[in-house]
């Protein structure tokens, strides 16, 4: 056998064990391991119990952050948020991720298509009964060409957008959007804006009364479990963000192995949290897939242990099995059997 | 609704250190997970004297 | 009974023969052990099982009431609590376990299957967690579904895997990816069984040349009364 063969596939001397046996009662040690386990996850339980942070609703986000409310309807209603934008499942919009040649995300397609226009600001406002001027404005905008109401929405979205960029680095936010804290109101000055502002006004109330979470989930029918549309939405927000932040789960503080509190999470993620704290992967904007593929690569060479060279040698150069069956070398430390 | 003995349920405490941010519980269980190894290989096993003592 | 020495035409004979070849009763469920099977080091494998039984229990107290329950009553995050805990305690003594086997070289002897069922269990109980996760109904649910959508949407998955979508995910979770590790892990331990533990290196450092001696045959018969 080469030297070559022998290095990546060393030769496996392991065989039969023709040596002693001692009484090892299986069923009996696994009824004393379920009986510790479980009076181990008592006892955790009875200490720590577990969390349960209570969800978020697009009724709390608009009521407690009007204005990232209408900020983020604005963009859906124009198109520029990123859901609007992210391409493959949701729309065409966007290329989606890829590596190399490799674009999974499109070649995958729209297999759960959504308008944010249509789905998350104009469908819900035609259910807003008996609101004549509201319905006005939505005919109105449906009737304007695209050109039309790309201006009318930029014209809606620039002070917005100032007032966010001041809130984000701790500035006086610009008097051109003011928040009624009373009414829960916002006022947003915009010339050029056309019917935009009567129907942000009335999605931020539809919003307000508990109506949008409900119209966004039975969009399509009575009995609905598919929480895309609602959630998509918030996340388009700054709401869940912000909670998420207080709670340590972004992105950047490791955030994928966290759990709510200071409950442990899912340490068992560290090494797929770990890329996106590092270069290329932090910065890019395909850093998802890239993530995924290295780790699909190291998922199979994990299967594939017993098969790698090096890795299937390590724990021979390494000798903690010295320290694991000591007993048995002790007591085989007599006449040496020469093997069969 | 019974409360826990131990309230967790206040923003965690991280160990940080350069680009490494982990939660104080997620550092406790992986610290008990490495010191439950060491145990499981270091401490003795019971029913050694009699295996010792026996004959191959 | 099969009447004839020759190969039965009967399917039902053939599996049963089958069965019983790989795993005759006695190597099923052995009262003894090499005597070399003597380290804390091993309960890890059987605390893995025992936790899993846990989950499984916890898990379908919880499902026996439906999603919502545990957020209202007090026995209900009593059981979520278990479950969570449970769910903490496996993957802890599953790695644990892991380590082990790899420091022993466990698939060594011909016991690669063992190592990749392992493997694949440990890989295919990581989604099973997301999709309990995802299935919370509360804050941390609404989180971990809108961030790990694009990690999924990325490679194409989340075009027919979709993290948002509760009733999918919670259909995953109670019934589709449990049955995959309760199967994977059978299939583990089934094979533990036909090749039996894996014995110690031999302490002679250069390791013979002689044809790789595949243990499939599996151990003979172990008894306890061998002492």
């Amino acid at each position: 056998m080469s030297r070559l063969v022998r290095f990546l596939h060393p030769p496996d001397d392991t065989q039969h064990w023709k040596g002693r046996y001692q009484p090892y009662d299986l069923v009996k040690e696994a009824c004393i391991a379920i009986g510790v386990v479980a009076l181990l996850a008592l006892v955790l339980t009875v200490l720590f119990s577990s969390p349960d942070d209570k969800p978020s609703t697009i009724a709390q986000w608009s009521r407690e952050l009007p204005v990232d409310f209408v900020t983020a309807a604005t963009s859906e209603l124009d198109g520029t948020s990123a859901t609007a934008e992210y391409g493959p499942p949701y729309n065409h919009n966007g290329k989606g991720q890829h590596a190399a040649f490799l674009y999974p995300q499109k070649w995958l397609g729209v297999s759960h298509p959504i308008n944010t226009a249509n789905d998350f600001v104009i469908d819900p406002l035609k259910t807003v009964p008996e609101n004549a001027a509201l319905q006005s404005a939505v005919a109105e905008y449906q009737a304007a060409p695209e050109k039309t109401q790309k201006g009318w929405g930029e014209a809606y979205a620039k002070p917005l957008e100032e007032y966010a960029k001041a809130t984000e680095e701790k500035k006086t936010p610009p008097s051109t959007v003011t928040p009624d804290s009373s009414t829960g109101a916002v006022t947003v000055q915009a010339s050029g804006a056309g019917p935009v502002p009567t129907m942000m006004n009335g999605l931020l109330s539809l919003a307000q009364s508990g109506g949008l979470d409900g119209s966004l989930l039975t969009s399509k029918q009575f009995f609905q479990t598919d929480y895309t549309k609602p959630l998509l939405f918030m996340a388009d927000g700054g709401l869940l963000s912000e909670r998420a932040e207080g709670q340590h789960l972004l992105g950047d503080q490791w955030g994928m192995m966290n759990e709510t509190g200071s409950y442990p999470g899912q340490a068992w993620l560290w090494l797929y949290t770990v890329w996106y704290q590092v270069e290329p992967f932090k910065a890019s904007e395909n850093a998802d897939i890239l993530v995924m593929l290295v780790m699909g690569v190291l998922s199979l060479a994990f299967i594939c242990v017993p098969f790698i060279p090096i890795i299937n040698r390590i724990p021979r150069w390494i000798p903690i099995y010295k320290l694991i069956w000591r007993e048995h070398y002790r007591s085989s430390a007599a006449p040496p059997q020469t093997p069969a | 609704m019974l409360a826990a003995v131990f309230n967790l349920n206040h923003p965690a405490h991280t160990v940080d250190w350069s680009f490494i941010h982990l939660s104080v519980a997620n550092v406790v269980v992986i610290a008990l997970m490495l010191v439950v190894f060491v145990l499981a290989i270091l401490l003795p096993f019971p029913g050694v004297e009699r295996r010792r003592g026996g004959s191959s | 009974m099969s009447a004839t020495p020759t190969r039965s035409s009967s399917w039902t004979v053939r599996v049963r023969e089958a069965g019983v070849a790989a795993l005759p009763p006695e190597k099923l469920l052995p009262d003894g052990q090499p005597t070399y099977v003597a380290s804390w080091i091993y309960v890890f494998g059987v605390a893995s099982i025992a936790s899993l039984v846990v989950i499984v229990t916890s898990g379908s107290i919880l499902a026996l009431k439906g999603p919502a329950w545990w957020h209202y009553t007090g026995v209900g995050h009593f059981f979520n609590s278990i479950h969570m805990w449970a769910v903490e305690l496996f993957f802890f003594v599953m790695v644990v376990h892991l380590w082990g086997k790899y420091w022993m070289a466990a698939w060594r002897g011909g016991r690669a299957k063992v190592w990749i069922t392992g493997a694949v269990t440990f890989l295919v109980a990581v989604p099973t967690a997301l999709t309990g996760y995802v299935s919370q109904q509360n804050f941390d649910a609404q989180w971990i579904s809108t961030q790990a959508k694009d990690g999924l949407n990325s490679v194409g998955v989340g075009a027919f895997f979709n993290v948002t979508n509760f009733g999918q995910m919670y259909s995953y979770h109670v019934l589709l990816l449990p049955l995959a590790v309760v199967g994977l892990v059978a299939a583990h331990v089934l094979l533990v069984r036909n090749h039996g533990v894996v014995p110690p290196f031999k302490l002679d450092e250069r390791p013979s040349l002689a044809p790789i001696a595949k243990d499939t045959d599996g151990p003979a018969v172990p008894t306890g009364a061998q002492s």
